[in-house]
Formats: structure tokens, sequence, C-alpha cells
């Protein structure tokens, strides 16, 4: 019991992440008809605003102290961080937060580069063939990554969670079966903050006027075009969205995985997987089949699954991938319509 | 019950969409060489039985014969090889390919009908298949822009190859969708002239269509169609007639 | 077209052939004359225009084939370790191999078409290559590769030879083919005419003209009377076989193979080659392969430390940042280099580098009515 518990709780915070990219991915889709491949690659950046962030916070300042020497013989060198000497506590606290806190760049950042990705190159797809969107953007996707791994390395580049979530929550006390539960704190924000986020982005889809255009725009681009709406600016705005949704993922995720220059590629991939099983233009089905999978993904890798049926884990996302597409031709939740052959 | 010289009979068909009633109970006998024309208004059910002859879509109840064997859930394909052959009204041409290519395909379709992985042999030595397609061109009209792609071509010209790419296939029944909806007077004139010089090929044909002048020229046989039921069958001058085809279709549409 | 057109392709046959086996001549200006990288222009070539079957004839872009080299190349070592060193049947049987691999694949695959088929492709070729990692270990040798070695039995040449200390290497009946060798090289360039002039002929072919009738439009063709599942099936088979000639190759000029091999991002290069060169295009495939390959050879090569000596001449104020920028190109930056080419050519030259060849060659070709009334469709085989 523990441990099929166990293994829900695994699944549902990778669930998230998936969710979150997969998310965007289909309302990029089901808006502005683009299929993209530099999807993943947002979700990266986002995790490299969170590298960033840290790497600014930890900036110092140099003080060489010429009366004391270290053990070595050297002149002791005092090191504070800048912020830590411009804003005292709130310095520290900020440093100790620096993951969360990153949140608050990388979302002008994302909007930023959504904004400028979708008005410099998306745009000029939305008439060209599927194969060709695929194409492009997986052309960004390359240039995108190399250009981080250019200044960041190849490396993954480890990100504390902050000290007061790094330890683990022995969950298992919640439901009165004693502390043989134990998960990370960071996997249990995370799995709430994806939430969160899929129910910001429903509540502006359902309860704003934009959102429900974008939402008239999934239905029927053809239609909004002719209402005299200024379908463009929106489809930007979508993007852009569609972009932060995947940056933020991206920042929350980097303690539970050290984010590195292919991230984005191998979370692409299983997002697409992701939205294809969900039901490609589907926002519901998208968040749905994302946690699903999640969690399949988490079981299979049971040990005792293993044993049975050696290697699932390896396989089992893009097995299910398979058997949906070939018995749901439009994933579990996706409309008529979208994307028929 | 079945006549000797009936190739096509649409027999007791229903289909419905959701509550709508398409066709109900439709039956229809066509025979052999002649040209039926099936007429009636906007939401009749013309399309749908059309849809429902070439295996597009499966009726509800009842059954397809052609030539005494049932083509209803057959594939399109295999309809098409016992000689059923649609020309559509929106072209559905292969707009990448040019206008000889485009008539060879369905040549190719013709001689070479199961899968035949013929993939060393050239098609410039296929003399053969290409020169019935040319000769197809020709009788449409287009011969002169066979190296053309059809993408380039006009509205008008790519119907006249779609009537090509059907004809070079030597149908026994061809299905032929409002073929001058859209035209003008003149490509009408055209497009009927060429219509009528098939005739006694022994190929029948089965054309929607719209324009009176249309079917008044070319059927010998004209089923009415309204709100998915038959109400009058007879020749040309027997529907003109009937009174209840007037109220529903021709009074209303031609005033 | 029509013109006498078993002529043209004969020239153009004659015309392949002979660059291909003058490519020790051609190449040795710019200095990639070596048997190790020209080997790879024919083996990426084959990949390419075995792809190029599949996407540039019928439209459906497989991200998977890598799948299929990856199988070609396992089963030539696994031939190589039982029965003999001979490349033929080891040629042979990295073909069979990849031919069955792609029959189940694509069998299943071609139920879906456009991006679902991508979706695929790509879900089936993860899979084989995360089974290659992990549990398909005792036949791939997992991360360290499956390679040779002297407790190999090799059943056949056990019969003829006695063994010899050390590794055996691989052999066309006495040459040696691994290592670097100009008979690697001839060996691959042979296999790549034979390929080229398979293609050749499939593209002018009624089966290649039913590709493109399927590409052009699928729905049109059922309403024609073909059944086009068999003519897609069978377009996705011969790229298969072709992609696993590529791996058997591989494996001929190095037996060591690793399942990094089958990994998407192997997949997505034989996509960029067709698309840099020309999908649809009977040369492009090649050319878009020998251009990646050998910008990649030089561009790797290229360090800080080069392009300073080039740009030395410039005062420093100029020298430093343009060599700190152009550093992002070079080196381990070559991805990004391709990245950026890629998406030029997908913006502004769909056709690939045969649509620009074909630009400037009108260009310079104003004879009154010269033959270029045909609009640029990029099916058109251009030569």
């Amino acid at each position: 019991m523990d441990a099929i518990l166990l293994q829900v709780l695994n699944g549902l915070d990778k669930g998230g992440a998936y969710a979150l990219i997969a998310l965007g991915l289909t309302l990029v889709f089901g808006t502005l008809g683009v299929v993209n491949f530099a999807h993943g690659a947002l979700f990266m950046l986002g995790a490299f605003c969170a590298v960033t962030f840290d790497k600014l916070l930890k900036l110092e300042s140099v003080v060489v102290d010429p009366e004391k020497t270290t053990a070595w013989g050297s002149k002791l060198e005092i090191r504070t961080p800048y912020v830590e000497a411009w804003l005292g506590d709130f310095g520290r606290f900020l440093h100790d937060y620096s993951v969360p806190a990153s949140i608050l760049l990388a979302i002008p950042v994302m909007l930023v580069i959504g904004i400028v990705m979708e008005r410099g190159l998306i745009r000029h797809f939305y008439k060209r063939p599927h194969a060709d969107q695929i194409l492009v953007t997986f052309g960004l996707a390359i240039v995108i990554q190399e250009v981080i791994k250019h200044f960041f390395g190849a490396n993954p580049i480890p990100q504390p969670a902050p000290p007061a979530f790094a330890g683990t929550a022995y969950v298992g006390a919640l439901f009165g079966m004693g502390q043989t539960l134990a998960y990370p704190w960071w996997r249990i924000i995370y799995m709430f903050f994806s939430l969160a986020v899929i129910g910001a982005v429903f509540a502006f889809l359902q309860f704003t006027t934009y959102g429900m255009v974008v939402r008239a725009g999934m239905h029927d681009r053809q239609t909004v075009g002719f209402l005299g709406i200024d379908i463009q600016r929106r489809f930007t705005v979508v993007f852009g969205l569609a972009a932060v949704v995947a940056g933020v993922a991206g920042v929350m995720y980097t303690p539970i995985l050290p984010p590195d220059y292919h991230m984005g590629m191998d979370f692409l991939v299983l997002s697409f997987v992701v939205v294809v099983v969900g039901g490609m233009g589907s926002l519901g089905g998208a968040v749905a089949a994302g946690f699903l999978l999640g969690i399949l993904q988490s079981f299979a890798s049971m040990n005792e699954v293993k044993s049975i049926v050696p290697g699932i884990d390896h396989i089992i996302i893009y097995l299910v991938a398979v058997v949906v597409l070939l018995t749901l031709p439009r994933g579990l939740f996706g409309r008529k319509g979208v994307m028929e052959e | 019950m079945t006549a000797r010289n009936v190739v096509l009979h649409v027999a007791d068909v229903h289909k419905s969409f959701g509550g709508l009633h398409a066709l109900a109970d439709v039956d229809l006998q066509v025979e052999e060489g002649t040209t039926h024309a099936i007429i009636g208004p906007n939401g009749a059910g013309k399309s749908t039985l059309l849809n429902v002859c070439i295996g597009r879509l499966a009726p509800d109840i009842g059954a397809v014969v052609f030539d005494g064997q049932v083509i209803t859930g057959k594939q399109p394909h295999e309809i098409n090889q016992m000689g059923v052959v649609r020309v559509f009204q929106t072209p559905e041409i292969f707009s990448d390919l040019d206008l000889l290519q485009n008539v060879m395909v369905p040549a190719f379709a013709k001689r070479d009908g199961a899968f035949r992985l013929n993939a060393m042999r050239s098609v410039a030595t296929r003399t053969d298949i290409r020169d019935e397609a040319l000769h197809s061109l020709e009788e449409v009209g287009l011969l002169g822009q066979k190296g053309a792609i059809a993408g380039s071509l006009s509205r008008g010209d790519k119907r006249r190859l779609e009537l090509a790419m059907g004809l070079v296939q030597k149908p026994r029944l061809l299905l032929l969708d409002e073929p001058t909806a859209g035209m003008s007077r003149h490509d009408t004139n055209s497009t009927i002239d060429l219509l009528k010089k098939f005739k006694g090929r022994g190929m029948t044909k089965v054309i929607i269509e719209h324009d009176m002048h249309v079917v008044f020229s070319l059927a010998d046989r004209v089923t009415v169609l309204a709100q998915g039921r038959i109400i009058a069958e007879g020749s040309p001058d027997e529907v003109r007639g009937n009174a209840r085809v007037q109220e529903a279709y021709l009074g209303g549409a031609h005033p | 077209m029509w013109n006498n057109p078993a002529r043209n392709d004969w020239f153009l046959l004659a015309g392949f052939s002979l660059v291909v086996l003058c490519l020790p001549l051609i190449l040795e200006p710019i200095g990639a004359a070596y048997p190790a990288l020209m080997q790879k222009f024919c083996i990426f070539g084959i990949f390419a225009i075995g792809f190029n079957i599949l996407f540039g004839l019928t439209g459906y872009l497989s991200f998977g084939h890598a799948a299929f080299l990856g199988v070609g190349s396992y089963a030539a070592v696994w031939s190589f370790k039982l029965l003999t060193m001979n490349a033929i049947p080891a040629i042979v049987f990295a073909i069979v191999c990849a031919a069955a691999f792609a029959l189940v694949i694509g069998y299943v695959s071609l139920k879906r078409s456009g991006i679902y088929f991508s979706i695929l492709t790509l879900a089936f070729a993860q899979m084989s290559y995360n089974l290659a990692y992990s549990v398909l270990t005792p036949l791939t040798n997992g991360e360290t590769g499956l390679q040779l070695s002297l407790q190999d039995p090799r059943i056949i040449d056990a019969l003829f030879v006695a063994p010899q200390a050390g590794l055996p290497r691989v052999n066309l009946f006495g040459t040696y083919t691994s290592g670097g060798g100009y008979a690697g090289f001839y060996l691959c360039a042979a296999a790549l005419i034979v390929c080229f002039f398979i293609a050749l002929r499939i593209f002018r072919s009624p089966f290649g003209l039913m590709l493109r009738a399927i590409k052009s439009n699928q729905n049109r063709m059922r309403y024609t009377g073909f059944n086009t599942r068999p003519y897609l099936l069978a377009a996705f088979v011969i790229s298969g076989m072709y992609a696993g000639l590529a791996g058997g190759l591989m494996a001929v000029t190095d037996p060591l193979v690793g399942a990094e091999r089958m990994q998407w991002t192997a997949s997505g290069e034989v996509v960029l080659m067709t698309i840099l060169g020309g999908a649809g295009t009977l040369v492009g495939p090649v050319l878009g392969a020998a251009v990646i390959k050998y910008f990649e050879n030089i561009f790797s090569s290229f360090s800080v430390t080069t392009l300073q000596g080039v740009f030395g001449f410039l005062p420093d104020a100029i020298e430093r940042p343009l060599v700190s920028f152009l550093s992002l190109f070079v080196g381990d930056g070559w991805n990004l280099t391709l990245g950026v080419v890629f998406m030029l050519i997908v913006i502004f030259l769909p056709g690939g580098l045969m649509e620009g060849l074909r630009r400037i060659w009108s260009l310079f070709d104003r004879r009154p009515g010269g033959g270029d009334k045909v609009p640029a469709a990029q099916t058109q085989p251009a030569e």
C-alpha cells in the first residue's frame, strides 16, 4: 500500500511537469495551429533562468584583509555576496529562496522570448505545412540549446531547493501509516505548484474575455477571424503565455532535475507523446494525460513490475502512445476535426 | 427484382446523422447505358447518396448493389476497381504533378489495379498508359497544357482535368457531382457537349445537378429527392410536369 | 521531360558515379580527401537517399529512421562475431534485419498519417533506443557498445583460416575495409552508386509516380482505385533497407556500435541532410549529407586559436569581439551553425540546396523560352 502511494506521488510531480509543458504545446497547437518542436527548449530556458538568477545572487565582493592570513599563508579573502551586503537579511533570504524567487525573473524573460519567437518566426509559418513547422522549430530548438550549452557548459548544474523544503516529508503520517512513507518536500511543492499554474491557466481561459476569444479560436479559427477580432495580437499573447507556463515549469523543476542543455529535447519528446495521448488541441486531455503518464511511468519503474516485464520502465510512455494512437484516433479527449488526417 | 440491365441499385437505403434523416428509404435503379440525373433542393440528400454509392459513407440500413454485387462495406478503392468512378465537385487533383501525370495515375490504377511493386520499369516506357492519358486529355481539351502543374490551372480547367481523370479509367458507372456548378454559361455548354459525346459508349452516368438546363439536356431519367426521400422519378418531361416536384423544387428555385 | 528521358538518366547516373569515384581527386583541394571522411559522405548519402524515398516522395516525415540504422549496425557486427569477418554477409544480414524491423514498425505506424505518423515512428525509435540500453544488453552490450572480441566463434572463418593473434579485421575477400583505408571508401562508394541507381529507377517508375501522387492527394488516390497502404509500406521498408545498409557499412568500416546511433537526434540528422539538400530531388540528399559531414569535420576542428590566427591581422578591438562571436559557431558549437543554417534553409529555401542551384542556374540560363516554364515544384526531380 505504501509502495503504491509512493509511486503515485512519484508520478505526480513528473506528471506535473509533463502536464505544464503539454498544456502550452497543445494551447499553441489548438489556437495557432502550429506544431512547436521548440517548446521543450522553452522549458529548458526557464530552468536556466533559475540558474542565471542564482549566479547573479552569488556575485560577490571580495575584500582582502591584510592583517589575517589563512592556514596556507595567503591573505584572507572575505567574500560577501552583493545581495547580502546591500539587502542584509532579505538578501540572505533571497539567496536561500533563489529557485522560487527566480520565477519573478523568468516570467518577464519568458514572455519576451515567447513574443519575439512568435513575431519573428512562428507567425510566418501559420500557413506552411505542419512538416515545415516541425522542421523550423526543430532547427530553432537546436539553436537555443547550443547557445545555452555555449554559455553554461554541457554539465548539469544542480540547484538547491530552499533549505526549509530541502528535507523529506513523512507523508505516511498524514494517513496514519507511521513514518514509512517519506517523500521530498520539494516534489510535493512542485505538485501543488503545477496544479496551481494549471488552475490559473484554466481560469484565465474560462473567466476572462481574452480567454474566451482564445477558446473560440481553438474551436473555429476562421470564424473568430471573421468577427473582426485582432487575432494576430491574441496569438502572440497565447504564445507568450505558453512560453511563460513552460518557463516557470522549468524554473521550479531545477531542484528535482539539475538542468542541462538537452533537458528540453528530452522533455519535448515525452510532452509530445502526452499531447497526442491526451488528444491534439485538448487542454484537459493534456493535463490528464500528463499526470496519467507520469504515474504510469513511476509504476513501471517499480521493481515488482520490472521483474515481470523487463525494460518496461523505459518504454511504457511510448508504448501507451502507440496503443492510444492506434485505438483512439483522436487521443483520450481529442475533439473531432482537430488535426484529422 | 433486379432487371437484367439495371447496373446500379440503391436498395432501400436509410442514413441519418443524429436526428436528421439524410436519406430515408431511398430505392433507386439505374439502367445500363443511361444518363440518370438526381436533382433536388439543397440538403435533399444528393451528396449523401453519392457518398454512399462510392463507399465514403456506410448506410444505416439497406445496401448498394452494382452489377449484381453488393458494394456496401467495400473499400473505396475496391469500388473504383469494379468500375465505379466519381468525379468530384471540388476538384480533387494532384496539384503538385503535371497534367499528364494527373491522368496517368488513374490510368495506371485501371491497368495495374492491385498493388504491384513496379519499381524498376520507367514510366516513360509505358507508352500504352501514356497514350490513353493523352487521349483523355485531348477529349477534354487540355492536351495543349499537358506539361503544366495541375495546381496552376484555372478552376474550370481543374474540373475538366477531373473529368479526364475519370474518363481515362473507362468507367462502367460514372458519378458526376454537380459537374457544372460555378461555371459560366459558356463553360457549362461545352461541358454538356463533352458529356454528350460519351453517350452510347456503354458508360452509365449518374449526374447530381442543380442546373435544370444541364439536367434536361443530358438526362434520360430523372429522380427527384427532397428531404431524403424520392418524391418523383421518370423521364425529364414527366418530372417537369409533376406538381409535387414543382412545389418542392422547381417552383422555389426557378420562378 | 519526355524527350528521351532514359538517355538523360544514364547521363545523370554516369556523372554521379564519376563524381563519387573521383572524390579523392575532387576533394583534394579542400582537404577532405581522406577515406575515413569520404566513406562517411557515402554512408550518410545512402542513409539520406533512403530517407528521401519515404519523405521526399510520399511526404511522410519519419522521426525514427535512426532505429533502422542501428539495427543494421548491430546485425552486421553480430555477423562478424558469429559467422565471418567478410563484409558481404554482414551487409546482407544488416539489410535483411533492417527490412524486417521496418516492416513491423511501418505496418503499425502507417495506420496513421501526418504528425501522428511522425510521433509513432519517434515513439518506436525511442523504445528501440531505450531497450538497446537496458534489457537488450545481451544483444547490444549496453553503454559499452557492441564490439568484436577474441572469444567470438566466427564459425565460417574458423573453418577456413587458422585464427591469428589479435582481433581480426573486417575484410572483403582479403582486402581490409575497416580502419580507414581506401578499400572501405570504395566499397561504400560502390554501394552509394548502386543505391543511387535504384533510387533513380524508383523515381522514374510508376511506383514512384504513385508515391508522389499519394503525397499530393492521398484521399484522391483511394477514390482512384489505389489501396495506398502497400505503396506506403513498400516505400517505408525500402527506405528502412537503405538505412540498414548504411548502418551495416558503418559497422564494416568500424566494427563498434553503440546505442546512441539509434537516438532520435540521429534521426533528426538525416532529416536535416535531406531537407538541406532538397527533399524530393535525386541528388539533393547526397549533397546535403556530404555538405553536413564536410562542414561538421571542418567546423568542429576549428578552435578559438585557429580563429585568432585567421583574424590576427585585425586590430584587437575588432578581433576580440569577432572571435568571441564566431567561436560560438565552431568547435563544439558546430551544431549551432547547423541549426542556424537549417532554419535559414527551411525559411528561405524550402527546396534546399538543389532549389538554390536551380535558381542560380536560371539566372544565367536566359535562353528565350528556355525550359523553365514549369514552376518550381519540390517534387520535380532536379538534375
